[in-house]
């Protein structure tokens, strides 16, 4: 059972990670470590600013 | 610790666990057995590949010797490349250390950034290009795409990743300026635009081949549109930031669009509403990429990549899976005449240079190296990651080549050159299609009209002659391989519409995402222009943002217009130029690190770039050449176009392929776009290799040259090399691990696992 749970931990881990969902608490992390005096953004303003950013600057997809 | 010899561990800061292993273990017996049987085993099935004949010559053959390949490749010549160019050195912080701003500069976990770049890669192009070259049978596009891949895509991929990892991430365009002067730059910079401009449009016109006249897949793939819209919303208002939960429930929808596609095609109404003729089909597309273009990134944009992701990883995948299976049996020939004479139906042109301008995705493609400079490089934690995620990526893609080429060559072959033969040769009917193919000489029994259309009902379709392009072509037979195992005849239609969804999904995300950075490097170069046009700079200026969109779509979108109405076939006379496009961008791609590896002095390991430079340069040269200058008019444009103008100035009403004076003046007003395009491409790329050459001889003289390399800056943190860590990584690993939990205010993010 314990193996199993691993098993998906590591799958929810790799999927977030590959399709960006965990970069939110990345960010968070970033904030506390680097800035601490920093306010902290909620969830649904991080998301606003990332799309504005790539708003501002797209990546590329290839062919 | 005490290290094992030939390991050494570097510290950066005495107070802190070693930031680098320097590993110069020799390899175990055990494995060296372990490769050595590998090689052994690709062996064997690169001799079944290369002297079988007949038709036992199973498709797991082919996967069987390219992976064999891969891991020898990836195990000895990337690493080659490592120790000789790249010298990487994990003591030297990443842009991402060491600009980390949680945001783009951020480290990242190797494993999930190997995925992060693989899914920027991978789309279509790797899947359409075999399907194509397989007109020339299986041996040359095999040969190409594994080798090319190694000693060329591979080498580009991990190099550009690597000049743009040392320049803070710095875009190609950028580093060429900066290594090569402002004319190499400038050069470079319009190379890129118009290449991209080019692929947009190829890319477009494959989907409305796949689409036109198909109402199953028009209404599946519109669907696609809604369902993006609706994931914005729900990402943006109702639950932020749960990308996996949305993707999910988008896909579940999806599969739900492709199965109501097939009820919705059965009725009156909807087979009325849904099939559409081509020209309306590409009109659709341009409108697409152009509010794709206007309208906010959260809206459109992002969703259809998260699909997009989930698609691609899912459906290859699947490929792999049903090819190992499945084990379909090879229908098409070694080495077909059309390889030697040059008078394919799918497109015209000789084994070289055309095979290897046709498979551009898969084996060499220029466009990685947007991809590898830029994004992933602001990413990484380690130089000596940049193997596993260049080299290794691009691998990964030469697989789904291989397994797209494998798909294209089981089908039976007179159906397969049913497919892709333009409607002016197989005459559009069952009838005159199974006369044609059968005039062809192929192997295997004929085939009649009855059993073409039999072959369109199984999967759906109204018909399948002349489906050019190459996506309904592998998604005819993804639906054969994947039918023999998964739901027989019964899901034969489901399976097809599923690979034509995919391939549309990646395109159309290609298109919305390439029309959105076109635009871009559009208004920054109008903007850089100066004068009242300098407003073009601000990112946020509306009108400017519309008119380039005007601008781009306008561009693309004649082009595809011109292909889908040219009375020559369109994917025959513009793929080409697409392939010969993608190449380009890789020359010029490969003359950067050349330049650089001469610059830095690694003279004698100049060979690792140059020879796939010169074999690239070779191969687009002559192919631009023939192009240009062939007297042949199946072959070169401006033959055509002369052709045409002198029959249209005797006052002939058809000629060839056009029955009426409106089709010459098409083709004449074609040839001269595609002619004047070839021309322009050739003399953009020859700019950029003079000037390469010209640095080099510059660096050779001077004994090397400075390059616009950023200084080092230590690293404080570790990260393994490769996908698996070694026993010593995971011990520093562990130091790491202890010093954080009494340093708990130290802690970085990408650090653990």
């Amino acid at each position: 059972m314990s193996t199993l749970r691993r098993g998906w931990r590591a799958l929810a881990w790799y999927v977030t990670g590959v399709l960006g969902e965990s970069d939110y608490e990345r960010y968070v992390a970033h904030l506390r470590r680097v800035h601490p005096g920093a306010s902290v953004p909620t969830v649904r303003e991080y998301w606003r600013d990332r799309y504005a950013s790539q708003d501002a600057d797209p990546g590329a997809r290839c062919c | 610790m005490r290290s094992p010899e030939h390991v050494e561990l570097v510290r950066n800061d005495p107070d802190l666990p070693p930031v680098a292993v320097i590993d110069r273990r020799p390899m175990t017996t055990g494995k060296k057995l372990i490769f050595a049987a590998i090689g052994l085993v690709a062996a064997i099935a690169w001799a079944l590949v290369a002297f079988v004949r007949g038709e036992s010559v199973n498709g797991a053959y082919f996967v069987v010797a390219a992976v064999g390949t891969y891991v020898i490749a990836y195990r000895f010549y990337a690493r080659l490349i490592e120790y000789k160019v790249v010298r990487p050195r994990d003591d030297r912080a990443t842009p991402a250390e060491e600009h980390e701003n949680g945001r783009d500069f951020a480290p990242t976990d190797r494993r999930v950034l190997f995925g992060h770049h693989f899914a920027a890669i991978a789309g279509a192009g790797p899947l359409v290009g075999p399907v194509l070259a397989a007109q020339m049978g299986y041996l040359p596009g095999t040969l190409w795409i594994i080798i090319g891949a190694v000693l060329a895509g591979c080498v580009q991929d991990y190099l550009v990743l690597w000049l743009s990892t040392r320049r803070r991430g710095r875009s190609l365009g950028q580093m060429i300026r900066d290594e090569m002067g402002t004319i190499g730059g400038a050069a470079g910079l319009i190379g890129v635009f118009v290449i991209m401009i080019i692929i947009l449009a190829v890319l477009a016109l494959v989907v409305v081949n796949a689409l036109a006249e198909s109402p199953w897949g028009v209404f599946s793939v519109g669907m696609t549109i809604p369902i993006a819209l609706f994931m914005g919303v729900y990402l943006r208002y109702l639950r932020p930031g749960r990308v996996s939960e949305v993707s999910v429930i988008g896909v579940v929808l999806l599969v739900l669009a492709i199965v109501a596609g097939g009820w919705v095609a059965d009725t009156p109404w909807g087979a009325e509403t849904f099939t559409l003729e081509p020209v309306t089909v590409a009109w659709l597309i341009v409108g697409y990429g152009f509010l794709a273009s206007v309208l906010p990134v959260w809206l459109l944009l992002a969703p259809r990549d998260y699909l997009s992701t989930f698609m691609k990883v899912g459906t290859i995948v699947l490929l792999a899976v049903g090819v190992i299976i499945a084990q379909p049996a090879v229908q098409a020939p070694a080495v077909s005449s059309f390889a030697i004479e040059g008078n394919g139906p799918a497109f015209a042109g000789s084994l070289f240079p055309f095979l290897f301008i046709t498979i551009a995705c898969g084996a060499l493609s220029g466009f990685h190296a947007l991809i590898s400079s830029g994004t992933s490089p602001k990413l990484v934690q380690k130089e000596s990651q940049l193997r596993l995620i260049g080299y290794g990526g691009m691998l990964t893609e030469s697989f789904v080549a291989i397994m797209a080429l494998v798909t294209a060559i089981s089908i039976d072959q007179h159906l397969y050159f049913t497919m892709n033969a333009p409607g002016t040769l197989t005459g559009g009917e069952p009838g005159s299609a199974a006369d044609y193919v059968n005039g062809l000489g192929l192997a295997g029994p004929p085939v009649t009209g009855e059993e073409i259309q039999a072959a369109a009902d199984s999967v759906g379709e109204e018909s399948i002659i002349s489906r050019t392009g190459g996506a309904p072509t592998l998604a005819f037979g993804m639906s054969q391989i994947l039918g023999s195992f998964l739901g027989g005849a019964s899901l034969q239609a489901f399976w097809y519409h599923f690979a034509i969804m995919f391939e549309a999904l990646f395109i159309l995300t290609t298109v919305d995402a390439g029309t959105r950075v076109a635009r871009f490097m559009l208004s920054d170069t109008l903007g850089n222009l100066g004068g009242p046009l300098k407003k073009f700079r601000d990112p946020s200026w509306r009108v400017g943002a519309w008119i380039c969109s005007v601008v781009v779509c306008g561009l693309w979108g004649a082009i595809l217009l011109m292909g889908v109405t040219d009375p020559l076939g369109g994917i025959n006379t513009l793929f080409p130029l697409f392939g010969i496009a993608n190449q380009l961008l890789a020359a010029m791609a490969l003359a950067l690190v050349t330049v650089v590896v001469v610059k830095k002095g690694y003279l004698r390991w100049a060979w690792i770039p140059a020879v796939p430079l010169l074999w690239d340069l070779a191969v687009t040269m002559t192919a631009s050449f023939q192009k240009i200058f062939s007297p042949e008019p199946s072959l070169g444009y401006w033959a055509q176009h002369n052709a045409f103008r002198e029959a249209r100035a005797a006052g002939e009403t058809s000629f060839g392929t056009a029955a009426d004076p409106a089709a010459m003046d098409a083709v004449i007003r074609n040839t001269f776009l595609q002619g004047t395009l070839s021309i322009v491409f050739a003399l953009l790329v020859l700019i950029v290799a003079l000037v390469a050459l010209w640095v080099c001889v510059k660096a050779v003289r001077a004994g090397g040259l400075p390059t616009t390399e950023e200084p080092d800056t230590k690293s404080a943190t570790f990260a393994p090399s490769g996908l698996v860590s070694t026993d010593v990584e995971k011990e520093v690993a562990a130091q790491w691990a202890t010093y954080y939990d009494e340093n708990p205010d130290q802690l970085r993010t990408g650090t653990h696992a």
